[in-house]
C-alpha cells in the first residue's frame, strides 16, 4: 500500500472507475426510459433501480481489482460476521458471490474443472471448486480477484468452508479467523453465544493485528447500525412478494440480493434497498406484477440455480407462474431484530448462529409452512442441491409433509447451484412442465 | 373406422413413438408405433401421413406428448407425459390409485385421486437405471430379443445378485457373471429384481394409492409385472395397451379442444 499504488487506486477507482459507472448507469437509465424498450409480454420490465445495481456490483468488483493497492482485504465465507472487517476498513470479497458470478456467466464449469484437475473431488461444493479454480487459475469474469491479507471463515452455513479456507489459507499464507456456531436446535444457549463471542473477539484481535490498527467503538457501531438496517429493509423488500400480484420474483431477489450479502454494512447499500423498496412499494400500489398475468405463486426452497435463473424466470412467466418468495432469500432478513448496535459483538455473536442452515430441519419446515401461508403460495420447488448438503437434507421429508399435511403440491427438482453437469435439462424441464400442469388442475 | 376417429395424440417417447386416435366417446380406434427414429420431425410428419390415410382426412384436433413433444410442430397442445398417462390410464381403468410408467429412459410414480387428478408425481433421477433401458442394454449385451428377456428370467426361479443399480456398472457386473459360469437365466432374473427394486424404492417415496397400475412399454415384460406385485406386496393392474397409455391420454385431452386453425393447416 504504498503511495504510488494509493494514486493509482485513486485514478483508476476513484477517477475514471467511478465516471465510467456513472456514465453507464446514466445510459442505462436513458434507455430503460424510452417507448419500446421493453418487449417481454409476460414479464414487467426490470425495476428502475436495476442500472444502480449494476453500479454498485461493478464498482465492487473494480474496487476489488484494485484493493491490494489501497486496503487489507479480506476473504468471507457469506454468512460471516463482517461488521467488524468493514469497521476496520478492510476490502472484503465474498467467494460464494463471486462464484454465483461465475455461475451466472456460465464460466463455473471450466473453473471446477481446473479444481478437479489440482485433485479436488466433483462431490465438493461447486462454490469451493470455482473458487479454487479460480485462485488456481487466476480466470474471473471480474477480471482479477485481489488476494487476501485475512480469511475469516464462519461454520454457520456449513462444514465445507471450514476445509475450503484452510485451502485458502495454505495458498496465500495468510491468518485464517475461524467462527465455530454450534447448532441451535430451539433457542441458543447462553454459554454457545459466550463460545461465539470469544471467538469474535479473538478475531477481532487478529484483524487489528493484520490492518495494523484498532477497531474503533464508534465505526463498529455505526457499521452495525447500517446492517440492521440493509437488513431490515432487505426483510421488508421481499414482504412485498405477499401482495397479489407480487412486484417482485424470487429470481429478481437472487440478483438483487448482491449488496445485502457482500456490502453489508456500507452506507450506499441501505440507500440502493430504501430506494428498492420505494419502487417495489408503488408496484404494489398500482398491482403491478413482476410476472404481468399472475396465475400462480411459488415458493422456491434452496441456493437458485445460477446458470438457468434467466432461462427459469422467462419459462416461469410465461405459463402465469410468480416465484414470490424464497427461503434462501428470506433467510437474509431474518436476523434484523436480533442486531443490536449498541452490543455489537455480543449481538453478532447470537445472528450469526440463527441462519437458516444452523437450525436443523424441523425449523426450515416450519419456515417453509410459514411462509407458503403468508405468501399465499399455490405450490413449492425444492431445489435438491447435490452442492449444498446441508440445505437438501430432509427435502424429501419436507416435500412429503407439505403435500400430506398442508395438501400444498411440492417438487424435487435435482440440479447444482453452481456445476452444470449435475444438470439434465431435458429431465429437470419435464418435471417442471408437468408441476405447473398439476397446478392448473 | 376412420369416419369415427375425433381426435390425435401423439407420444414421441424416446424409445418409441406412438400414435392414437380416439372416438367421440373416447373409444381408443386406431393406433400406429414406431421405434423414434434420430430424425424425429421427418418421422413425425410421416405419423401425421399414415394418421390421414388410416385414420381419415378430416382436420382432427392434435395433443403432443413425451420428450419430443416440442418437436410436434403442428400439434394444437403439447402435454407432459405424466398428465397424459394419468388421463389415459383413469380413463380406461374408470379409477384412480398408482400408477407407474416405466418408459425407455425414465419411470414416472404418478398418484391418481378418484377424480383422476394428479395428487403426486415422482421421477427416477439423473440416471436410467430403473428403466426400459436397463433391459434393453443387458438384452443386447446377452444376445437375448428385448421381448424375450421377461420368459427368460421366468424360467428362473433361483437368481444371481447384481449390486450394481448403475446401467454401465451392472453390463460390466453381468460379464464377470457370465466368466464366472453362472446360467444367463439366473442372471437375467436377478436383473429384474434389481430395476424392480429402485422401480419400487421410488413407488414407496411418493406414498402408494391402491390399486398399483403399470404402464409403458417395459409393462410388456411379465416378470417385471410379477416382480413389482412381489416387491410392493399388492396386484399390479394393467391397461390394455400399456404402450399406449401416454398417447391414448393425449388423444382424449385432444378431444376436449376447441377447433384450431391449426388442424386445417395439418392438412
Amino acid at each position: 500500500m504504498s503511495a504510488l499504488g494509493s494514486l493509482r487506486y485513486h485514478l483508476n477507482v476513484s477517477l475514471l472507475g467511478n465516471a465510467y459507472l456513472r456514465l453507464d448507469r446514466m445510459k442505462l437509465d436513458r434507455q430503460m426510459r424510452q417507448p419500446g424498450f421493453w418487449k417481454d409480454e409476460h414479464l414487467s420490465p426490470p425495476l428502475r433501480v436495476s442500472p444502480w445495481l449494476k453500479e454498485l456490483i461493478t464498482r465492487h468488483y473494480l474496487k476489488g481489482r484494485h484493493a491490494n493497492d489501497r486496503f487489507k482485504v479480506a476473504w468471507v465465507t457469506s454468512g460471516g460476521p463482517v461488521e467488524f472487517l468493514t469497521a476496520l476498513g478492510y476490502y472484503v470479497l465474498y467467494p460464494e458471490n463471486h462464484g454465483a458470478m461465475c455461475g451466472i456467466r456460465r464460466v463455473s464449469e471450466d473453473l471446477c474443472g481446473h479444481a478437479e484437475a489440482a485433485g479436488y473431488s466433483r462431490d465438493i461444493c461447486s462454490y469451493a471448486r470455482t473458487d479454487i479454480g479460480s485462485v488456481l487459475s487466476g480466470k474471473t469474469p471480474a477480471g482479477r480477484l485481489p488476494k487476501p491479507d485475512l480469511l475469516l471463515c464462519c461454520t454457520n452455513i456449513c462444514q465445507t468452508v471450514l476445509y475450503w479456507y484452510q485451502v485458502l489459507a495454505h495458498h496465500f499464507r495468510v491468518p485464517l479467523i475461524l467462527i465455530d456456531t454450534p447448532f441451535v436446535y430451539s433457542e441458543a444457549r447462553d454459554h454457545d453465544v459466550a463460545y461465539v463471542k470469544k471467538q469474535l473477539e479473538h478475531g477481532v484481535e487478529v484483524a487489528e493485528k493484520t490492518a495494523g490498527r484498532s477497531l474503533g467503538h464508534k465505526e463498529l457501531k455505526e457499521t452495525t447500525l447500517r446492517s440492521k438496517d440493509a437488513v431490515e429493509l432487505w426483510k421488508r423488500i421481499i414482504e412485498t412478494g405477499r401482495h397479489r400480484p407480487s412486484p417482485i420474483t424470487a429470481f429478481d431477489e437472487f440478483i438483487h440480493m448482491a449488496p445485502i450479502v457482500e456490502m453489508r454494512g456500507e452506507p450506499f447499500t441501505v440507500d440502493y434497498y430504501a430506494a428498492m423498496l420505494d419502487e417495489l412499494e408503488e408496484r404494489v400500489a398500482h398491482d403491478v406484477g413482476a410476472v404481468r398475468n399472475e396465475k400462480k405463486r411459488l415458493l422456491w426452497d434452496n441456493l437458485p440455480i445460477w446458470y438457468r435463473v434467466r432461462q427459469f424466470s422467462t419459462l416461469f412467466a410465461k405459463q402465469g407462474v410468480s416465484l414470490v418468495a424464497s427461503t434462501y432469500t428470506n433467510a437474509w432478513g431474518e436476523l434484523a431484530e436480533h442486531i443490536d448496535p449498541e452490543r455489537p459483538i455480543e449481538s453478532a455473536a447470537k445472528v450469526y448462529m440463527y441462519p437458516i442452515l444452523n437450525r436443523g430441519t424441523g425449523d426450515k419446515l416450519r419456515t417453509i409452512r410459514r411462509m407458503v401461508k403468508e405468501y399465499q403460495a399455490d405450490g413449492v420447488i425444492l431445489h435438491s442441491d447435490r452442492s449444498c448438503k446441508p440445505y437438501s437434507v430432509g427435502q424429501m421429508d419436507q416435500r412429503r409433509r407439505l403435500t400430506d399435511e398442508l395438501h400444498v403440491p411440492a417438487l424435487l427438482l435435482e440440479a447444482d447451484h453452481n456445476d452444470p453437469r449435475c444438470f439434465s435439462e431435458e429431465q429437470a424441464l419435464n418435471r417442471l412442465g408437468a408441476f405447473m400442469e398439476v397446478l392448473e388442475g | 373406422m376412420s369416419t369415427e376417429i375425433e381426435a390425435l395424440g401423439i407420444d414421441a417417447g424416446s424409445t418409441t413413438t406412438k400414435m392414437v386416435g380416439v372416438t367421440s366417446s373416447g373409444r381408443l380406434a386406431w393406433h400406429h408405433l414406431e421405434p423414434t427414429d434420430p430424425q424425429i420431425e421427418e418421422q413425425l410428419r410421416r405419423f401425421l401421413e399414415i394418421s390421414r390415410k388410416e385414420a381419415g382426412p378430416a382436420a382432427l384436433p392434435l395433443v403432443g406428448t413425451g420428450y419430443g413433444r416440442n418437436l410436434v410442430q403442428p400439434a394444437d397442445r403439447r402435454v407432459t407425459e405424466i398428465t397424459c398417462h394419468a388421463r389415459g390410464v383413469f380413463q380406461e381403468m374408470g379409477h384412480g390409485g398408482t400408477l407407474i410408467d416405466i418408459g425407455g429412459q425414465d419411470t414416472k410414480v404418478i398418484l391418481i385421486d378418484n377424480r383422476g387428478s394428479i395428487v403426486n408425481f415422482v421421477m427416477n433421477d439423473k440416471c436410467a437405471a430403473g428403466t426400459g433401458r436397463f433391459l434393453e442394454v443387458v438384452a443386447n449385451r446377452l444376445r437375448i430379443p428385448l421381448q424375450g428377456m421377461g420368459d427368460v428370467a421366468l424360467s428362473s426361479r433361483e437368481e444371481e445378485s447384481i449390486s450394481s443399480t448403475c446401467t454401465v456398472f451392472a453390463e460390466s457386473e453381468i460379464v464377470s457373471l457370465i466368466a464366472r459360469g453362472h446360467s444367463t437365466e439366473h442372471i437375467v432374473r436377478g436383473l429384474h429384481r434389481s430395476l424392480v427394486r429402485r422401480i419400487s424404492a421410488l413407488a414407496k417415496t411418493a406414498g402408494l394409492i391402491p390399486p398399483v397400475m403399470l404402464s409403458g412399454g417395459v409393462a410388456q415384460n411379465a416378470a417385471v409385472r410379477d416382480i413389482l406385485s412381489e416387491e410392493l406386496g399388492q396386484k399390479v393392474l394393467l391397461p390394455r395397451y400399456p404402450q399406449l397409455v401416454g398417447a391414448y391420454g393425449a388423444a382424449l385431452i385432444a378431444l376436449g379442444l376447441p377447433k384450431t386453425p391449426q388442424a386445417e393447416q395439418r392438412l
